[in-house]
């Protein structure tokens, strides 16, 4: 009697774990794929993070609505690294339990360097949203970039500023983190081919919030303009603090300089400012234009470069995993290596864009400059491979 | 000197409360985000800056005066100093994630009051801002000190913050003069707000920083002196700027904390501030 207790209390055990497991399991069936959005939401990189995620969310709704990539509908989970590349890493872990196809973000270098090997031991494509040029320095083959590296995009600052007569002396200021030291190092590398001396190089930090000593800093060198390379937040404030204190001469930078965001914040100390930018929703390019509408549609205010980024890189896995014909992580990894997206074939790209053996990609780039509020682009600068 | 003022003014909250009730509030930076938000919110109803600043100056006065002293500081007040210190921590915490889950956590921009006119005196250029800042936080000083010094409700405090008991023998009321302080104090926070943020930007945690230099300017210049406040604000202000040109912007954080050092180890009461004796 006791025998057949046990035997129908055995039954009713599995018959309850059988019901969780058939409940649980048709959550992520075969006819959905997963990307895990492990992004800046909170902290000094909230910008940069939000809108690299407003931007692949908008992406991979229109992917849905038209079809989902091969079939199958994406679903998307979305984390905060609150900009600590410590919890980044343990975001990206998580990500990887739960069975992510590829993981989109961090967006600031310093959280990539450290969550990157996480995705690349996983074997899990990564499109990350960081500039800094040691990112694809140490051979991680699954990890993508979604803008030009430092390394690219600083030789073509210092190609504009050689160009300019009147700036033989600049004052680089640049954010201490892995983002700012990479670029501080790439442009005072590649201005050392120019006739442009760098006079004064002052370091600031993360989430600073008073310039006044770095802009004294700058005015005392009697450089003839600024090389500014901060975070969003940060290249606000020091903006508002070279209006300040009267700075009247040339601001140039590289991206973030001139980004919508900082534009806002800035306001008028905006004005003026000059900057090589790898994206930017002002470039005169039909595919960019209905992104930029599009996103204002949906969040309700204009997109910086950081959601250029996220949205084109839906469009790029979308398109290697339609090569590669399945979804295999590996395989999808060994086709973006070498892979050339055509905007035309693909619209969602925006532009044409190649990615090479390391995961840095390569397309067209503009100089712009802040005019009535709104970026300028004053010259478009082909892709390094066509020079 | 105009970052040392925006210190300065924050610390002077820190050294009246500490004089009225033995309150140290870690909240400080966080009074000064909550009506840069609150100036904000006013303005997205359409109401010009000023408008926005005054009618912030009466829901900062109600919230974080009244509401501050009575759901707060009056039930903690008899646990001692340490329990308080904890709860304003634990109020910190919960202004900044009420004003991240109001307002996001992306920087808002705020408006410059005295605008970005930059003036040359003999071969220095000085901007509105830094004048008109340094112009507000000279005046609110040397008002409130008369106001302290030279009013019977001021002179009221005073006897209040120096010996409560006594002040009671002699009729003061001493609950309404310990919610003016806490009254000033909110307008004070205000005032930095009105002045700091269009530099700062709004977000929800720029009063981290703010709050912390305060606090040092406090210890700095004399916690039971509201002259020292000043003058640690501006020597915080000072040093840093000229470590920063002079030296090391990488330095310049470290400015206020090597300052506090010096005094803790030196002048442990502060620059201005008068030995006290505690009953045991």
């Amino acid at each position: 009697m006791k025998a057949v207790k046990q035997w129908k209390q055995h039954i009713l055990a599995g018959g309850v774990a059988l019901a969780i497991l058939g409940l649980g399991a048709p959550a992520f069936a075969a006819d959905t794929v997963k990307i895990a959005e492990v992004v800046e939401l909170t902290g000094p990189g909230a910008t940069a993070g939000t809108n690299f995620k407003n931007g692949a969310d908008l992406a991979i709704k229109e992917i849905n609505a038209a079809g989902g990539i091969l079939g199958r509908q994406i679903v998307t989970t979305s984390a905060d690294t609150q900009t600590n590349p410590g919890i980044a890493k343990g975001l990206a872990q998580k990500a990887i339990d739960d069975d992510a196809f590829a993981v989109f973000g961090p967006v600031f270098s310093g959280s990539i360097m450290v969550s990157m090997a996480t995705t690349e031991a996983a074997k899990v494509p990564n499109f990350i949203g960081g500039e800094a040029a040691a990112i694809t320095e140490k051979g991680n083959p699954y990890v993508f970039r979604t803008s030009l590296t430092q390394a690219d995009a600083m030789p073509k600052v210092a190609r504009y500023l050689d160009g300019r007569k009147d700036i033989n002396s600049i004052a680089v200021i640049f954010v201490n983190n892995d983002f700012g030291k990479g670029g501080r190092d790439a442009i005072i590398e590649a201005l050392k081919s120019t006739h442009v001396k760098v006079v004064a190089d002052v370091s600031t930090s993360t989430g600073q919030v008073d310039f006044s000593s770095a802009v004294l800093k700058a005015k005392q060198s009697n450089a003839d303009a600024i090389f500014a390379y901060l975070n969003e937040e940060e290249s606000a404030r020091l903006l508002r603090e070279l209006k300040k204190q009267g700075w009247d001469k040339p601001v140039i930078g590289e991206t973030t300089l001139t980004g919508q965001k900082v534009i806002d914040l800035a306001g008028p100390a905006a004005e003026g400012a000059i900057a090589h930018v790898g994206l930017t929703v002002d470039a005169p390019l039909p595919g960019l234009k209905k992104f930029s509408t599009d996103f204002q549609k949906a969040y309700g205010y204009v997109s910086d470069h950081n959601g250029i980024k996220g949205y084109t890189a839906a469009y790029i896995l979308k398109a290697a995993i339609e090569k590669a014909g399945k979804f295999d992580r590996e395989l999808v990894a060994k086709t973006l290596h070498g892979i050339h997206i055509s905007a035309k074939d693909h619209p969602g790209v925006l532009m044409d864009v190649s990615i090479d053996d390391k995961g840095d990609l390569d397309r067209e780039s503009f100089l712009v400059q802040v005019v009535d509020g709104r970026q300028k682009v004053t010259e478009i600068l082909p892709p390094l491979g066509r020079k | 000197m105009a970052t040392g003022a925006i210190y300065a003014l924050a610390a002077l909250g820190f050294t009246l409360l500490w004089q009225a009730s033995g309150t140290i509030n870690f909240a400080t930076g966080e009074f000064v985000m909550l009506p840069a938000f609150s100036m904000l919110a006013f303005q997205a109803l359409g109401l010009p800056l000023l408008a926005s600043f005054a009618l912030t100056l009466v829901v900062a006065t109600a919230v974080l005066g009244y509401g501050f002293k009575r759901a707060i500081v009056d039930p903690m007040r008899k646990y001692g100093v340490m329990p308080l210190v904890v709860a304003t921590i634990g109020l910190a915490l919960i202004m900044r994630s009420g004003v991240q889950l109001s307002f996001g956590a992306q920087a808002l921009p705020f408006q410059n009051i005295f605008g970005y006119e930059v003036f040359s005196f003999a071969g220095v250029n000085v901007s509105a801002g830094d004048l008109g800042t340094l112009a507000v936080t000279l005046v609110v000083v040397l008002g409130l000190q008369a106001f302290l010094q030279r009013t019977v409700t001021g002179r009221a405090m005073q006897a209040v913050a120096q010996n409560t008991e006594s002040a009671e023998v002699l009729g003061i009321r001493v609950n309404r003069m310990i919610f003016y302080t806490f009254a000033i104090n909110a307008m004070l926070a205000t005032l930095a707000a009105l002045l700091v943020t269009p530099l700062y930007l709004a977000k929800f945690d720029m009063g981290i920083t703010l709050g912390l230099k305060a606090f040092l300017a406090a210890i700095i210049g004399g916690f039971n002196n509201s002259r020292g406040a000043l003058l640690g604000g501006v020597i915080i202000g000072v040093s840093e700027n000229l470590l920063g040109a002079y030296v090391s912007s990488a330095y310049k954080d470290g400015a206020a904390l090597a300052l506090f050092m010096l005094v803790i180890l030196f002048k442990p009461n502060g620059l201005l501030g008068a030995p006290t004796e505690r009953k045991v």
